[in-house]
């Protein structure tokens, strides 16, 4: 049946039926925004924060402690991490006792559902962000899978701020998304979850995260 | 006259729906937001108008290539791990995810929004296999709860306020109380979902754009569920319209911007999902099977008329909807059928015949502001001519539409062969608008007439026409 | 279109006038309106009197062939190669825009085109092209305006229409809601989707109401049959009135 389908399809597709041409008009290339660093985390800052994202901007020798210090205020009940990468040697090496426990994400799904669907906050790196839309670029991967960053309430992103790009199409064009290959699953991530399915009312938190914290490390 | 079928269903809807005032004060105020919020965003219209050629630009570069591009879609699907099946009706897409679901002994899908599968009624289809099919987006579950179809192609609940959702919560949940925060309402759907997403077996979720260069599948939402559905169980179905390929990487920040955009006024929507492969073996999440199914269901005969593919270049955004004056006070319901408004209007006669659906095409004033808005520059309102010619053209038609000419009768042929004699003859004309002036207000309230006097006083025919009152000033008339 | 561009043809000496047949049968006056106002700029009005309806009716319900029909008479009608100016954003919509799709695949296409790139909106012409300057002389007025759909996005000549009343100087206009949105009249849609039709006119009649506006002005009668006859099934005392009537009223 599909085999045939196939077929079928292409063959209808490639079959014009009636007569007239179907112009492809060019359109001129968009100028896109050309922000320096500044304004780049600066823009980014604002609109991550209109959609009640939290922003951090912090200096690379201090993001630790402004991370401790901010979870040292929360009643949560772990931080679910992906050791194996930078940032978790770099919370590993610096953990205290009165912090939410560290939660490794070492297992299959299949084996840890109740964990990741039950624990309160997740840290994952990023890939980088969108000045112009305001949007955080996560690649998850082996060592930080994508639902770190989906069933935590609380998803803390540490973003390096060299890699906030002005628009998504430059983002694809630098970092080489094309030439180095698309990882398994690629996301633009711009706030927590939220809806406005109820008479347009914008909520907060629905099936993703309901908080989304931002470290800008600068 | 006798009136064909889906004129007469079509009128019943109308009624109900124009006598519903509740429903006509929750579209106008929610239409009213879309509009104000999309205009906000893209409150530069120059800029706008450059966005939309490229937007206009991509999608048709990517029809007219549209048998390469799905070939290369399925081949590098296909490289990545991804399995790609062709599906020429609903009925083989249908059966095609069953066949999945059944291999993997799964008893309920969790569905992501894809108007897609509403137009498969991919629900209705599984509960009859006895599997249970979970609307997770929120206005999708709302109206699940309520047993209804989407009155909307973004926002499908939209129809309803948040009383009703609040009886409706409070009457089919088990243990919900009644709450008109919408907050809480919020929280509730929440709750009852997180459980079927901790357990879930098979996602599904519709495409929004497929790219054919990287074989990658994107997902535009806010809401996390989509992310839930296509990342947390096992297996994952993408379901797509076989229009939805795209060329190159490049081309989807510009649709995505125009898409999130006209649709709701976005810069970007929560979450944009870009899936490329199933789990790899060193992953420890993602679903290990990823199925897409490319549906013709009729867009293959859409394509073959090059005046007709212009309907394919749709990217969903609803914006048409949004500014239409007649979904504004009918809702989506009224049109009877899976597409409301303006895009409905065009793409349903296509898809299911005129005969079925030909009635769409004359809810429209022609006002053009579908065409205004839509970020891809659809000409909606030279399609929406062209169904009109088709309904009416009896044996071979121009456009070969499915149905045409189901509308034709002697009595309307020979009404506008009568028009046409009278506007070409002007001894006839100047005879007959004699006649008018003379009988005025003293016409007999039948056809049009009686029609347009049910809400209108009657035309002011004036006593004498300008065509007299030209002559008689001495106007030149012909050198 | 912010600003109305300046002149794209030189001041003819004489024009041709498509008077539209909904003008032609209920508001003649307001189609003289539009002459004098030509003539008191010095224009040679030429009213052929072969001419009739510009075919949008059938171009729009579903039978070309008669739009087509009827559209060759008026290419015969106007034949020189003198501008046609049109009091209807609809009307001249239709010859200028619509014209060229209804013979996209007729061997006349090319005289076709001819005929429709000589079409100006009457507001259109007497801005761009007469540059004409309004003195007012009437009373205090407040004035509510509505744009047809034609003229407001297929013509796009409403700037020229708000021109011309922004010249009137002891004219005050206040803005309907929703300008923008169509009055429900839609040629035959208003007879072949009356409940819906309806629905929209009575909205729109609301809307004008509540400005407490003396009276409507509108450039398309089209649209002026549809809320008249709606304003006065209901009896609301709101005149409505083509903007080519009021301007000779004041000036």
């Amino acid at each position: 049946m599909t085999a045939n389908a196939r077929a079928n399809i292409l063959s209808r597709l490639r079959a014009t039926t009636a007569q007239g041409s179907f112009a492809v008009p060019d359109a001129p290339a968009i100028a896109g925004l050309a922000l320096n660093l500044e304004e780049r985390i600066d823009r980014l800052r604002r609109m991550l924060e209109t959609m009640h994202a939290e922003v951090w901007v912090v200096s690379s020798v201090a993001w630790l402690d402004e991370l401790k210090a901010r979870l040292r205020v929360r009643t949560l009940n772990g931080l679910l991490y992906g050791p194996g990468t930078p940032l978790g040697a770099a919370l590993e090496a610096a953990w205290e006792e009165n912090l939410p426990p560290l939660v490794p994400y070492v297992e299959p799904v299949e084996q840890c559902r109740e964990r990741l669907f039950n624990v309160d906050a997740g840290i994952t790196s990023t890939q980088g962000a969108i000045a112009e839309n305001g949007a955080l670029i996560l690649w998850p991967s082996a060592a930080e899978p994508r639902l770190m960053s989906l069933t935590p309430g609380l998803h803390i992103a540490v973003l390096e701020a060299g890699t906030i790009f002005n628009t998504f199409a430059e983002a694809i064009d630098q970092q080489g998304w094309l030439e180095q290959g698309m990882p398994t699953n690629a996301l633009l991530v711009s706030g927590p979850s939220k809806t406005a399915d109820i008479e347009l009312t914008l909520t907060f938190g629905v099936h993703g995260p309901k908080e989304l914290a931002v470290l800008i490390v600068a | 006259m006798t009136k064909t079928a889906d004129v007469v269903a079509f009128e019943r809807n109308v009624t109900k729906a124009l006598d519903d005032g509740q429903l006509r004060r929750n579209l106008r105020s929610a239409m009213t937001t879309l509009s104000q919020r999309r205009r906000a965003l893209f409150a530069d219209a120059e800029a706008f108008e450059q966005l939309r050629a490229q937007g206009q630009s991509i999608r048709r570069r990517a029809l007219s290539r549209l048998p390469e591009l799905l070939e290369q879609l399925e081949a590098r699907c296909t490289d990545n791990g991804i399995q790609v099946h062709w599906a020429e009706t609903t009925a083989e897409a249908n059966a095609i995810c069953l066949d999945i679901i059944r291999r993997h002994g799964a008893q309920r899908v969790i569905k992501g929004k894809s108007m897609v599968s509403e137009e498969m009624h991919l629900n209705h289809f599984l509960e009859e296999q006895g599997i249970e099919a979970l609307e997770t987006d929120l206005g999708e579950y709302i109206i699940q709860l309520d047993g209804e179809t989407p009155s909307h192609i973004i926002v499908p609940a939209i129809h309803k306020n948040k009383d009703q959702i609040a009886h409706l919560f409070h009457d089919r949940i088990p243990n919900a109380p009644y709450t008109e925060v919408v907050e809480e309402l919020n929280a509730i759907a929440r709750q009852e979902l997180r459980e079927k997403f901790r357990a879930g077996e098979v996602g599904v979720s519709g495409v929004n754009f497929a790219v054919a260069e990287t074989g990658t599948l994107c997902l535009v939402e806010n809401e996390g569920n989509g992310r839930m559905c296509t990342t947390a169980p096992p297996v994952h179905i993408a379901l797509m319209g076989l229009e939805k390929v795209v060329e190159k990487l490049q081309d989807v920040p510009p649709l995505l911007r125009l898409l999130t955009g006209s649709a709701t006024g976005q810069p970007i929507t929560t979450y944009f999902n870009m899936i490329t492969a199933p789990r790899q073996p060193d992953e420890r999440d993602g679903p290990q099977e990823v199925h897409l199914v490319i549906l013709d269901n009729g867009r293959s005969s859409i394509y073959g008329d090059p005046e007709r593919r212009a309907t394919l270049q749709c990217i969903r955004c609803g914006a048409c909807l949004n500014h239409c004056p007649i979904y504004t006070r009918l809702g989506g319901h009224a049109y009877g059928h899976v597409y409301p408004g303006p895009i409905g209007s065009i793409l349903t006669p296509q898809l299911e015949g005129l005969d079925e659906a030909g009635v769409m095409a004359s809810a429209s004033t022609f006002c053009g502001a579908c065409e205004e808005v839509c970020p891809v520059k659809i000409p909606f309102t030279e399609i929406l001519r062209m169904l009109r010619n088709e309904a009416y053209a009896r044996g071979e038609s121009e456009h070969d539409v499915k149905g045409h000419g189901y509308r034709y009768t002697t009595v309307e042929a020979l009404s506008w062969k009568s028009w046409a004699l009278y506007n070409t003859s002007p001894g006839l004309a100047r005879i007959g608008s004699q006649i008018l002036g003379k009988l005025g207000q003293h016409l007999p309230m039948i056809g049009p007439l009686k029609e347009w006097t049910r809400t209108r006083t009657s035309p002011p025919f004036a006593p004498k026409s300008l065509h007299q009152l030209a002559q008689e000033r001495g106007l030149d008339h012909d050198r | 279109m912010n600003d109305p561009s300046p002149a794209s043809i030189p001041r003819p000496g004489k024009v041709y006038y498509f008077g539209t047949c909904v003008i032609d049968a209920c508001f003649p006056q307001a189609g003289l309106a539009g002459i004098e106002l030509l003539q008191r700029e010095g224009v040679h009005v030429i009213f052929p009197q072969a001419q009739s309806c510009c075919g949008q009716p059938a171009h729009n319900s579903g039978f070309p062939d008669e739009a087509r029909r009827v559209a060759r008479h008026q290419l015969k009608a106007f034949p020189k190669d003198d501008p046609i100016v049109v009091p209807s954003g609809s009307c001249a919509g239709m010859l200028k825009h619509q014209y060229p799709h209804l013979f996209a695949h007729e061997p006349d296409l090319d005289e076709v085109r001819r005929f429709s790139s000589r079409i100006y909106e009457l507001s259109e012409f007497m801005v761009k092209v007469l540059q004409v300057r309004l003195e007012d002389r009437g009373e205090p007025i407040k004035v509510t305006w509505h744009s047809s759909c034609h003229a407001l996005r297929e013509m796009a000549i409403i700037p020229y229409a708000k021109t011309l009343l922004g010249q009137l100087e002891r004219v005050e206009l206040v803005e309907l809601q929703n300008e923008r949105e169509c009055c429900g009249f839609g040629g035959t849609f208003s007879v072949k989707q009356p409940a819906i039709s309806a629905a929209m006119a009575g909205d729109k009649v609301n809307d004008i109401v509540q400005t407490g506006a003396a009276r409507v002005l509108s450039t398309d009668c089209g649209c002026l049959l549809n809320i008249a006859g709606t304003l006065g099934y209901r009896q609301l005392n709101v005149p409505t009135q083509h903007l080519a009537e009021f301007i000779l009223e004041r000036t």
